[in-house]
């Protein structure tokens, strides 16, 4: 067995360090080691994007990555999205728009939503479409994540 | 899903990835880049490499370099940095295109250019964009560095001229002429998915309305990604007409060699070729300010 590491990593405003072996995966030490249970496993391969988290500044698929190649990264998980009490706007759209069913995707489907609103602040629903198509939902038929994101991001061009 | 147990290794310089590479016994460490196939691989157990030999570290494999005629590409580079690259896109169009197809935004985010092509999964995007633009791919080893073509690089499914003991390090890319038009076509599943068939065209006209240069390159439908030399011959002297573009269409399918598997049909994938070569050469021509 390869010998044990210690990753430390910030996660949500929030420093910690914890051992782990070099095979375990970003996804699992997060929601497994530290309890992060907002990162969701689906699919572990890189497909579903349930487990989608902000890696210094960028979404990434946490189960694509291993836990030590974390060491010294800031991460956000979808619990790091609201103000304590006060929920992020595009949280509020996707609550106001019915945008989640089970809510096993949304927590990757938020997270994504944000970065793309970033990129468009005012996106076309092929825009959402597209910046969405790497999480996948199998409740909703996707019409009303793709309206809470619309919302959502007018939502954000108003308090940015 | 959970990948087996493993060694790791945080690779401080591109030397020490190599030594690392270069001394492992049975020749089963792994350069562990973006990891967006390599660590599926892992979990799934696929792959069980006894080390894991991680660039991510190598800083100085990231960068988009425009030399005169060549774009240098360091195979660290996200493929996200090489899709939004004002510097790729002057230079070379179809490489910006093409890596809009790669993954998801998210997987572009954290894949490389380099850990795609060193990959070379067949149906990928950047290996067969690559070919299409004759890039230069730089492998660096104990010996030190040597250039392989990129249509010479791609031996197999998931082989490449990368030895164990070495690494992709560059991927130089000649700048296209003036009066080059692009496009990418693909079928996919879904966005993003990896292609059923894709196809990379890439025509230069000249002054006297003729094309003085075709390239065309299919993912999805062989071993290893292909170019369509009989379809760029056809185009190649000619006027991109309706004719001439429908005859370098029917070559290119002819060029295809799948198997039947559980996306589709052999014969459905070559039809595919067909039509996506078609479309691709089309809106290339348009590109290039031919009407067709």
């Amino acid at each position: 067995m390869a010998s044990k590491v210690t990753v430390t990593v910030t996660v949500n405003g929030r420093t910690l360090s914890a051992e782990c072996e070099p095979r375990r995966t970003l996804a699992d030490f997060l929601r497994q080691t530290l309890g992060f249970t907002g990162v969701h496993l689906g699919c572990e391969h890189g497909v579903c994007g349930a487990c989608t988290i902000v890696f210094n500044g960028a979404t990434a698929r946490s189960c694509c990555m291993l836990a030590v190649q974390a060491d010294g990264a800031e991460i956000t998980t979808v619990h790091g999205l609201a103000d304590g009490e006060t929920l992020h706007p595009m949280q509020e759209a996707f609550w106001d728009n019915h945008g989640l069913q089970c809510g096993f995707c949304t927590p990757g489907m938020l997270l994504r939503a944000c970065e793309l609103v970033e990129e468009f602040p005012d996106p076309t629903e092929e825009q959402i479409r597209e910046g969405i198509s790497g999480n996948i939902c199998r409740c909703t038929g996707y019409q009303f994540i793709v309206d809470a994101i619309r919302d959502g991001a007018q939502r954000m061009r108003q308090t940015s | 899903m959970k990948p087996a147990s493993v060694e790791y290794h945080k690779a401080t310089s591109i030397a020490d990835a190599v030594d690392v590479l270069s001394s492992t016994e049975d020749e089963d460490a792994k350069v562990l880049a973006g990891g967006q196939s390599l660590v599926p691989m892992l979990s799934m157990r696929l792959a069980r490499p006894s080390v894991l030999v991680d660039i991510n570290g190598l800083t100085d494999l990231d960068y988009i370099r425009r030399d005169g005629d060549w774009l240098s590409i360091g195979a660290l580079t996200r493929s996200r940095a090489v899709e939004k690259s004002a510097a790729v896109r002057d230079a070379a169009p179809l490489l910006s295109e093409a890596m809009g197809f790669v993954g998801h935004a998210t997987i572009r985010n954290r894949g490389t250019i380099g850990g795609s092509v060193a990959h070379a999964d067949p149906a990928a995007e950047a290996p067969a964009v690559l070919c299409a633009l004759d890039a230069e791919l730089v492998i660096t080893g104990p010996a030190g560095a040597r250039t392989v073509g990129a249509n010479d690089f791609f031996h197999g499914f998931l082989t490449t001229a990368v030895g164990p003991d070495e690494m992709l390090t560059e991927i130089r890319v000649p700048v296209l002429p003036a009066g080059t038009g692009c496009a990418v076509e693909e079928l996919a599943r879904r966005h993003g998915d990896f292609a059923m068939v894709a196809v990379f065209a890439a025509v230069t006209v000249g002054d006297d309305g003729r094309c003085t240069d075709a390239r065309l390159a299919l993912a999805g439908t062989n071993p290893t990604p292909v170019r369509a030399r009989e379809a760029e011959a056809v185009l190649v002297g000619s006027g991109l007409t309706a004719e001439t573009i429908a005859q370098a269409a029917q070559a290119a399918a002819g060029v295809t060699n799948s198997a039947n598997d559980i996306h589709a049909p052999a014969e459905y994938r070559r039809d595919m070729a067909s039509v996506l070569t078609r479309r691709a050469l089309r809106r290339a021509a348009s590109d290039a300010n031919v009407v067709v």
